[in-house]
């Protein structure tokens, strides 16, 4: 089953999706990640890719954010063809998005101040006594203002996210692609993060992208949702619109249940002859 | 037969990859040197830990050698009644060959394989991809200042190897073993040549061994497989290689300055 993304509305360019992907195709060695796969991220909303593990979502952030390339198709953020882009171009657009690994991938030769205030010292002129009070405020809105002295191997998992989460927003950038940023959390920091990323997106007026595959934690905070399996986009829509989805694969997923189109076992010879017994 | 020459075609191919991906790598290192002048802060920070933190071995390990130069060059020159000229032995062997020879196998060991080991870890915990998704060069802000610093240190740390082994070799040759002081200087004065010796051996031997150790240290970290497995293959192909490719450059480096 597949599906085709919305179209493009005709409105003034703020309502344009900020993100357009139409035909994309991308190949892991004989593998078919993605064939010829459409999508379109909203502006100022929080868009989820969900699906299940090796579907390619953390590979479909990369290509949006331009560290791979597609084989064919097209994606482009805020009116730019990202692979089309030089190494110039496509630093100057990194600089208005940002992207929240799994692992937080901080600096870990870097305190947390300085992991904060390493793009800020990179890319602006301010003055130290201005990144400093910049760094604290994002701190501040994360809950790690006083974990500034922290080096990275001090921070529990959840404080080393948000750690990583205040130096996404450090730039202010336009958009924010999340990594699985709930997996491996427990209960506590799972709703910290969730309240965090809705808050931030809402304040900042950012546009967020998050592929996960924690169903219920993603769909409670998500404008809109995209599932994909097998290379293609198997459906999308607002979350509520998919819980009422009658496609067996979306019932399956939403609803972790063990039986339905997905099956358990990975594609082999019959049981039997694989015994030997026949 | 056609099973091993196919496995020797294919790690041919291999090998002749990996050298075309190091140049192309080089490559883009050299073109990232130009933003480095902005930040010299970032080669001092590196200087520290690919020299100042190589200092112990490299001084320990130069006082060995010297030591042991005295001891072996004095056991064969006593038969010849020719200790004096054991400064010449010591000066000449460590400034010519094992000065720069062993530093920079020691070198690899201890700084190259560090180099390879963490910005292999900085691609495993991604903070690599995070920075170039910051509009960050890795090449400019990671690549370049540990290689620039590493060729500073290399010629540094050779020389300080030489200095120490001699002074090693004085104190086997003169303190334990009575070879006259004077004649040990003097007869190394008289021998070892500035520009011939000195320049040629210590500086300029070094600086390639420098330039290569870096560049495989540095490409093999972010050439690893990003496993743990891939770093330690890593780690144990800097050493190895930057050790055959050193004793090669050595032979070739000794033929054009000390050859007939």
């Amino acid at each position: 089953m597949s599906a085709t993304a919305p179209a493009v509305p005709n409105g003034p360019p703020d309502t344009y999706p900020l993100v357009t992907v139409r035909g994309l195709t991308f190949h892991r060695g004989d593998r078919v990640i993605f064939q010829n796969v459409d999508l379109d991220i909203r502006r100022g909303g929080i868009t989820a890719i969900m699906g299940p593990s090796g579907a390619g979502k953390t590979t479909l952030l990369r290509l949006i954010g331009g560290q791979l390339r597609p084989e064919a198709g097209r994606i482009e953020v805020d009116g730019a063809c990202v692979h089309e882009l030089g190494r110039r171009e496509l630093y100057q657009l990194r600089k208005r998005m940002s992207m929240l690994f799994q692992s937080g991938a901080l600096f870990t030769d870097l305190s947390v101040f300085d992991n904060v205030a390493f793009p800020l010292r990179e890319h602006t002129r301010l003055p130290e006594n201005l990144i400093r009070t910049l760094v604290l405020m994002k701190l501040e809105a994360v809950g790690l203002r006083g974990a500034r002295d922290l080096m990275p191997s001090e921070l529990s998992g959840g404080m080393a996210r948000r750690a990583a989460l205040a130096r996404a927003i450090a730039l202010d950038p336009m958009m924010i692609l999340y990594d699985e940023p709930f997996s491996g959390q427990d209960p506590i920091t799972m709703g910290v993060l969730i309240k965090l990323i809705r808050t931030l997106n809402d304040a900042l007026g950012l546009t967020s992208v998050i592929v996960s595959h924690d169903v219920k934690e993603t769909a409670s905070i998500a404008d809109y949702i995209y599932l994909i399996s097998d290379g293609l986009v198997v459906d999308h829509g607002a979350p509520d619109a998919l819980e009422r989805s009658s496609s067996a694969w979306v019932e399956q997923f939403l609803h972790a249940l063990p039986d339905g189109p997905m099956s358990f076992h990975y594609p082999a010879l019959p049981y039997a002859q694989d015994l030997s017994l026949e | 037969m056609i099973e091993g020459l196919q496995r020797l075609g294919r790690a041919t191919l291999f090998w002749f990859n990996r050298l075309g991906r190091a140049t192309l790598f080089l490559l883009r290192l050299l073109g990232a040197l130009a933003a480095l002048g902005k930040r010299p802060g970032l080669i001092v920070k590196q200087l520290y830990s690919v020299g100042v933190l190589s200092l112990p071995i490299i001084a320990m390990s130069g006082l060995f050698v010297g030591m042991v130069l005295g001891l072996q060059g004095y056991a064969n020159l006593v038969d010849f009644g020719a200790t004096s000229s054991l400064g010449t032995v010591v000066a000449l062997s460590l400034v010519r060959e094992l000065g720069p020879v062993l530093a920079a196998l020691l070198y690899a060991a201890r700084a190259g394989s560090a180099l390879t080991a963490e910005i292999g870890l900085m691609k495993v915990t991604e903070q690599l991809a995070a920075m170039q998704m910051m509009a960050v060069d890795p090449f400019a802000r990671v690549f370049a200042p540990r290689f620039v610093a590493g060729v500073i240190a290399m010629p540094l740390l050779a020389g300080i190897f030489t200095a120490i082994g001699i002074l090693g070799g004085y104190f086997v040759a003169v303190q334990q073993l009575g070879v006259d002081s004077g004649a040990f200087w003097s007869q190394m004065q008289a021998a070892v040549r500035l520009v011939d010796d000195v320049v040629n051996g210590v500086v300029v031997k070094s600086a390639v061994f420098g330039w290569v150790a870096n560049w495989i240290a540095v490409f093999e970290g972010y050439d690893a497989i990003p496993t743990s497995e891939g770093i330690s293959l890593a780690t144990t192909r800097t050493v190895v290689n930057t050790a055959l490719v050193v004793l090669a450059l050595d032979f070739v480096l000794t033929a054009i300055f000390f050859g007939a």
